[in-house]
């Protein structure tokens, strides 16, 4: 949260603190399981570390193409970049490139390793359905997760999980087949024992770091609404943006009933039913929670 | 639609569900009651125009199908730039709208273009200009649901609106639960 203007909520920064120090001490576990199982990890670890420092280094290029996103120039979309190119003034920070994706969901979202390989990104749906005054709004919060450096904390926190995960199947492996011998000889019945505690172990701890993964998303998503509230200085102004493109509003298509016909059962029964689940573990934390913040905010502000 | 029907590709028409829309008329009054909003005197078929032999029917002919001891000027036939076909009825009160759009459902059924049909549409204006804006009421004939649809510009709708319309319908009207199945009709010809 280095040098821009955008200010930051103790409270939040303590429990995302807490957040991190569970991580940290996850870490400390499985680097003690690592010891312990001995060499032959040291390999893993670098192919684990590459794996997550390009998730990290390619962040923006990943998340464009998995929204199907395309970068725009100020010429193709000027409404969105003079936002970003305003808001970017207002918190001093460098303008990160802009896109956008073709899809009738409202959503947006801002990705890339550090600000200056950021980009920031809205869908159609989002700007068709929100007044420019609520796009703003969103874009502050989105650019908040860039100030916060959200990528690099968020990717550090989720490789803790893909270690735990690998460890865990390492660990099995190393109980199928550490019964065949070549630890030494008359241990072999402890040997397997402990390695399966071990993989048992690994996977409670995976557990784990991904609900405190998840904990600590939310926590990032409350402070980017904070942040971004307080740089447009309108927080009822993001609330409503957030009643419009999530829950029932943002459910409503803009789509035509006529061009979705294709997609959909109207004129033929679809051949495999598609339910819309639900993610257990949301990384967002629920509507309410988020405009009880902003309302909360909307009075210190006014107070 | 089995298992089997999935992995040969197999697609079965569906069949229109036409009797939900005798509900209609009482929906109408709590419209009025609650969002003072009453019926534009307009309501339309939408369809898709069919492109086969047999199937291939003028739009005299489809007139000439569906003329139930109306008078010729209460019923237009017009074609919209996304390949449908609506059939745009005027009568000043619901239950001739209700009536109308049922017959011509039932004879489009009879003449075995049921599935082509892809909803029927309702409109409401607020008694007392301006009000709150405008609703047409959709009636998906496949899912014999209802939902909402108040747009108030080229891509805009006001989905708040939408809601409070389903919220006070869902006693009266079978409404479209899903709302991604609330779908959009820009430029609809039907007041």
């Amino acid at each position: 949260m280095a040098k821009t203007k955008i200010e930051s909520d103790r409270g939040l920064n303590v429990r995302m603190f807490v957040t991190g120090l569970a991580l940290v001490v996850l870490y400390l576990i499985i680097t003690t399981l690592l010891i312990y199982l001995g060499v032959g990890y040291g390999l893993v670890i670098v192919i684990v570390a590459a794996m997550i420092f390009s998730q990290y280094f390619f962040s923006d290029k990943i998340a464009m193409f998995s929204m199907h996103a395309h970068e725009v120039t100020p010429a193709e979309e000027p409404r969105l970049h003079e936002i970003v190119d305003r808001l970017c003034l207002l918190a001093d920070m460098p303008k990160p490139r802009v896109g956008v994706a073709e899809m009738d969901i409202p959503n947006a979202f801002a990705t890339g390793r550090s600000p200056s390989h950021a980009v920031i990104c809205a869908t159609r749906g989002i700007m068709t359905r929100l007044s420019d005054e609520e796009l703003e709004a969103v874009l502050a919060h989105e650019l908040s997760h860039v100030a916060h450096r959200d990528v690099a904390v968020m990717t550090i926190a989720s490789g803790v999980g893909m270690l735990a995960g690998l460890v865990s199947r390492m660990a099995m492996w190393g109980a199928m087949l550490g019964g065949g011998g070549g630890r030494g000889g008359n241990n072999n019945d402890n040997a397997a024992i402990v390695e399966m505690v071990t993989w048992l172990v690994s996977i409670v701890i995976y557990v784990v770091a991904y609900l405190l993964t998840m904990a600590l998303s939310r926590y990032r998503e409350l402070a980017a609404d904070r942040s971004g509230a307080i740089l447009i200085g309108k927080p009822s102004v993001l609330a409503s943006a957030l009643v419009h493109i999530t829950g029932d509003m943002g459910r409503i298509p803009r789509t035509d009933l006529r061009k979705a016909e294709t997609m959909n059962a109207f004129f033929f029964v679809p051949a495999l039913a598609g339910g819309t689940a639900a993610s257990l573990f949301s990384t967002h934390p629920t509507l309410e929670r988020r405009l009880d913040a902003l309302n909360k905010l909307e009075r210190e502000l006014n107070g | 639609m089995g298992l089997r029907d999935a992995i040969f590709g197999r697609t079965k028409q569906v069949a229109p569900q036409l009797d939900n829309i005798f509900a209609l008329p009482g929906a109408a009054l709590t419209l009025q009651s609650e969002l003072d909003l009453v019926t534009s005197g307009q309501a339309g078929l939408c369809f898709k125009a069919g492109s086969g032999e047999s199937s291939m029917l003028s739009d005299a002919d489809i007139l000439e199908l569906l003329n139930f001891d109306a008078p010729k000027d209460s019923i237009s036939l017009t074609s919209d730039d996304l390949g449908f076909k609506w059939l745009v009825i005027d009568d000043p009160t619901i239950d001739g709208l209700v009536t109308k759009i049922h017959a011509a459902n039932s004879t489009m059924v009879d003449h075995e273009l049921g599935p082509r049909l892809l909803c029927a549409v309702f409109g409401f204006v607020p008694a007392t200009p301006p009000g709150e804006g405008s609703v047409r009421l959709v009636y998906l004939l496949k899912q014999g649901t209802f939902y909402p649809f108040a747009p108030t510009g080229p891509n805009q709708r006001d989905n708040e609106l939408e809601l409070r319309v389903k919220s006070f319908l869902s006693a009266d009207l079978v409404m479209e639960k899903d709302l991604s199945r609330w779908m959009a009709l820009w430029n609809l010809p039907v007041r």
